[in-house]
């Protein structure tokens, strides 16, 4: 294990030390004053909504204008795929019920995946339909966060001054052009120098060396894993996703790819930190996020290290030696191993991305509680690029609200006093999404309808339904993939992916707009300070004690009773 | 109505610029620099397709080195990957393994003898995430090694010798886990002609 440890570490310091300078570039691109020219001239072609300041409301309008327009443009090219060009292997239309899910899962940067992308969607889909959302979805969050960050930032109240949050089509043309596009060239070559298609050919023929014939799905995936990854989006190109060698060929590919999950939503904490002149709150933020992002590796990557009780009754060898790896690797692959996949698998559910190099549904129960109870959380370990900071900010207020109660003062965070309206938002926030995941896990594991998605038996089928509805409704993505489309399941999760999206957008964005028109009070000895440990071990039991009980007896029917039958 | 108006704009600038300049663009910088990975590491023998150094095929033959379990249909099919995704305490996984690790001994075991499951190490008997890993454990490789000599009358030194050349080690000497890639050695043992 020592090496794989020596892996993760090293994971960990390049993310620190790449994180740091792109958060400062990222704070730097959203709050440039002039635009580019192309900018200019983008936002005069799209006309007066993208020429003013906008208030909250008005922001969340545009975003949600957008996005439903869009979902319209992408539901029919699915629906139409096989009437248009760049279809070499003459796919058919994706089944209506399968395209709604997949819609509204590409379109609010969740990418559950009810499809085998190699066998169901043409090139044309995946790189003019879904690879477009992984761009666009991402580019809308981050401009949703900045927008709340200037609205805290604000130092409003003033006469005359604007109470505007920023231009939503401004912050989404600075989110892809400035931080998406170039990092996704970047990251793109590097993918297809290790092996990733990048091609508009159709399947390849072989004839293997026993004689039989063997059909090679490839297509346009390099460009499309890149934006996968970066945009914590997680919907692949083929259906077991980055285990697949034609996703994530080698061990280097591998570690670029994880890299990409976690980079932007740990830069986007920086940012803010510089956006609202608050850096030493904001690297306590930091912490918080890596202390989960820590605990859960150092969960997944023993457990799955361990095995499972199957394997070791079995009598086959599992211990790790120089000649194998050892361990659970059912359903992971052989160049990644253990130390790997259990990284990963914290990683993509730390944030929303949702991608996976191995099965989840095949991890053992403790190895697969930790990407459960991420998800479950909200993913604000740091979240979703753009969703997850604001997913941050409900807890942020709640800890400091509970701080102010206990010493007995008004909350105040970042000079700005939290009241009623503040508090309300954030614990709807925070609380909306997990009760919905509860609800809607109940509705599918008392109905027949609902049971019929279950693959695996007993208290394993639970936690694939409990974990279908929390990684949907928190636009993850990642699965425990037994868990089966029926139409049942892919309306259901239809309304938890649009719902999960925009309710905490919305809160987030009120928020912004809430503390944007408040007075700077200035600091004084009753001010509780939320740049120091205090705070940070705060917030840590603030999450813990509101989502974490939540699903704490959720997960005494899914993966504890699992582990003790084990 | 102009925020409809300005996303109707967007829809078809994004659209073109992210969905057909950028694919193209890397296309085009792939094709040109790096054609061989850019079209799925295909391996050519003379003049005909046998493969991709990252797909696994279906080796059933005792003349060659077997591949990890698939739960793809049929087996380790590149155009419809998937996991087993058998959970930790199913009973059909206890199953599988079973099945699997007694295959397992039947095949090896008159080459290796004294052969016990315990010598049989995980991935050999365990679904890959694929379907279509194309690498082994090292110690799969060595437990075939000997059926492999037997059966093309080669004498094991040669055998392993080819074992090691083909193991892909960490990448950087750190990064992933080693192991061997099993169609590239299959094409090795061919390629030394014999029977």
């Amino acid at each position: 294990m020592g090496q794989g440890i020596g892996q993760i570490l090293v994971y960990a310091a390049v993310l620190l030390a790449l994180s740091y300078p792109l958060g400062i570039w990222m704070a730097h691109v959203y709050t440039r004053e002039r635009g580019d020219v192309v900018e200019r001239g983008f936002l005069r072609l799209l006309g007066r909504d993208a020429l003013e300041d906008q208030n909250w409301k008005q922001y969340g309008l545009s975003v949600i204008v957008f996005t439903i327009a869009f979902s319209v443009f992408l539901y029919g090219l699915l629906r139409l795929q096989g009437h248009l060009f760049l279809n070499p292997d003459h796919l058919p239309a994706v089944p209506w019920t399968v395209a709604l899910n997949t819609t509204a899962s590409f379109v609010t940067n969740t990418n559950w995946q009810y499809y085998a992308g190699e066998a169901t969607m043409s090139y044309l889909s995946q790189m003019a339909g879904l690879a477009v959302q992984q761009f666009v979805s991402a580019g809308v969050g981050l401009a949703v966060v900045a927008a709340v960050i200037r609205g805290i930032a604000k130092r409003g109240g003033g006469v005359g001054l604007s109470n505007g949050l920023g231009n939503f089509w401004r912050d989404l043309y600075r989110s892809i052009v400035y931080i998406l596009l170039p990092l996704a060239l970047v990251l793109a070559v590097i993918l297809i120098s290790q092996g990733v298609p990048q091609t508009f050919h159709g399947h390849a023929t072989a004839t293997t060396l026993q004689g039989a014939h063997q059909t090679i799905a490839r297509g346009p995936v390099g460009s499309m894993i890149a934006i996968k990854q970066l945009g914590t989006n997680g919907g692949g190109f083929y259906d077991s996703n980055s285990a697949v060698p034609f996703e994530n060929p080698t061990p280097l590919s591998n570690f670029f790819e994880m890299l990409a999950i976690l980079l932007i939503p740990f830069a986007q904490v920086v940012m803010f930190g510089r956006m609202v002149l608050a850096r030493r709150h904001a690297w306590v933020l930091y912490a918080v996020c890596f202390t989960i992002f820590a605990l859960g590796v150092s969960v997944a990557f023993p457990s799955e290290q361990h095995g499972s009780a199957v394997l070791r009754n079995s009598g086959v060898n599992i211990t790790h030696s120089a000649s194998q790896v050892g361990g659970n690797m059912t359903d992971k692959e052989t160049r990644f191993g253990i130390a790997n996949t259990a990284l990963w698998a914290t990683a993509t559910t730390d944030v929303s991305n949702g991608s996976v190099n191995g099965g989840h549904d095949a991890f053992t129960p403790a190895g697969g509680a930790v990407p459960l109870i991420n998800i479950f959380l909200g993913e604000v370990e740091p979240g979703g690029v753009g969703s997850g900071l604001y997913g941050l900010i409900f807890y942020v207020l709640i800890a400091v609200f509970v701080a102010g109660l206990m010493v007995g003062r008004t909350p105040e965070w970042l000079g700005k006093k939290i009241e009623a309206r503040e508090m309300k938002l954030a614990a709807l926030g925070a609380l909306a999404v997990p009760t919905m995941v509860l609800v809607m896990t109940a509705a599918a594991i008392v109905t027949p309808a609902g049971l019929a998605s279950v693959f695996n038996p007993g208290a394993h089928g639970f936690t694939e339904t409990l974990y279908a509805y929390a990684s949907q409704s928190n636009n993850n993505g990642s699965a425990f993939a037994g868990y089966a489309a029926t139409d049942f399941s892919t309306t259901l999760g239809t309304v938890a992916l649009y719902f999960g999206r925009f309710f905490p957008l919305l809160a987030g964005l009120a928020i912004g707009g809430s503390l944007a028109v408040k007075k700077v009070v200035p600091a004084s000895a009753g001010t509780f300070r939320t740049d120091g440990g205090t705070f940070g071990i705060m917030l840590l039991g603030v999450i813990a004690l509101t989502a974490g009980l939540m699903i704490l007896p959720a997960l005494t029917l899914g993966p504890i009773v699992e582990g003790l039958m084990h | 109505m102009r925020a409809l108006l300005a996303s109707l704009v967007a829809i078809v600038v994004l659209t073109v610029v992210l969905g057909f300049g950028y694919p193209a663009l890397m296309t085009g910088i792939a094709q040109v620099t790096m054609s061989h990975q850019a079209n799925g590491s295909l391996i050519e023998r003379n003049g005909t397709v046998v493969g991709s150094s990252l797909a696994a095929q279906n080796f059933t033959s005792p003349r060659y080195f077997h591949e990890r379990p698939s739960a793809t249909t049929p087996p380790y099919n590149p155009a419809f990957t998937t996991f087993s995704n058998l959970g930790p305490t199913n009973p059909a996984l206890a199953k599988l393994v079973k099945q699997n690790a007694a295959a397992i001994l039947k095949l090896e075991g008159p080459y290796n003898p004294g052969l016990t499951i315990h010598q049989i190490p995980v991935d050999a008997v365990v679904p890959s995430g694929s379907g279509i890993d194309p690498e082994i454990s090292i110690a799969y490789a060595d437990l075939q090694a000997r059926r492999v000599a037997a059966v093309r009358h080669l004498p094991l030194t040669t055998v392993q010798q080819l074992i090691k050349e083909h193991t892909v080690g960490r990448q950087l000497d750190w990064f992933g886990e080693s192991g061997v890639n099993v169609l590239n050695l299959n094409l090795a043992l061919d390629g030394l002609g014999g029977k």
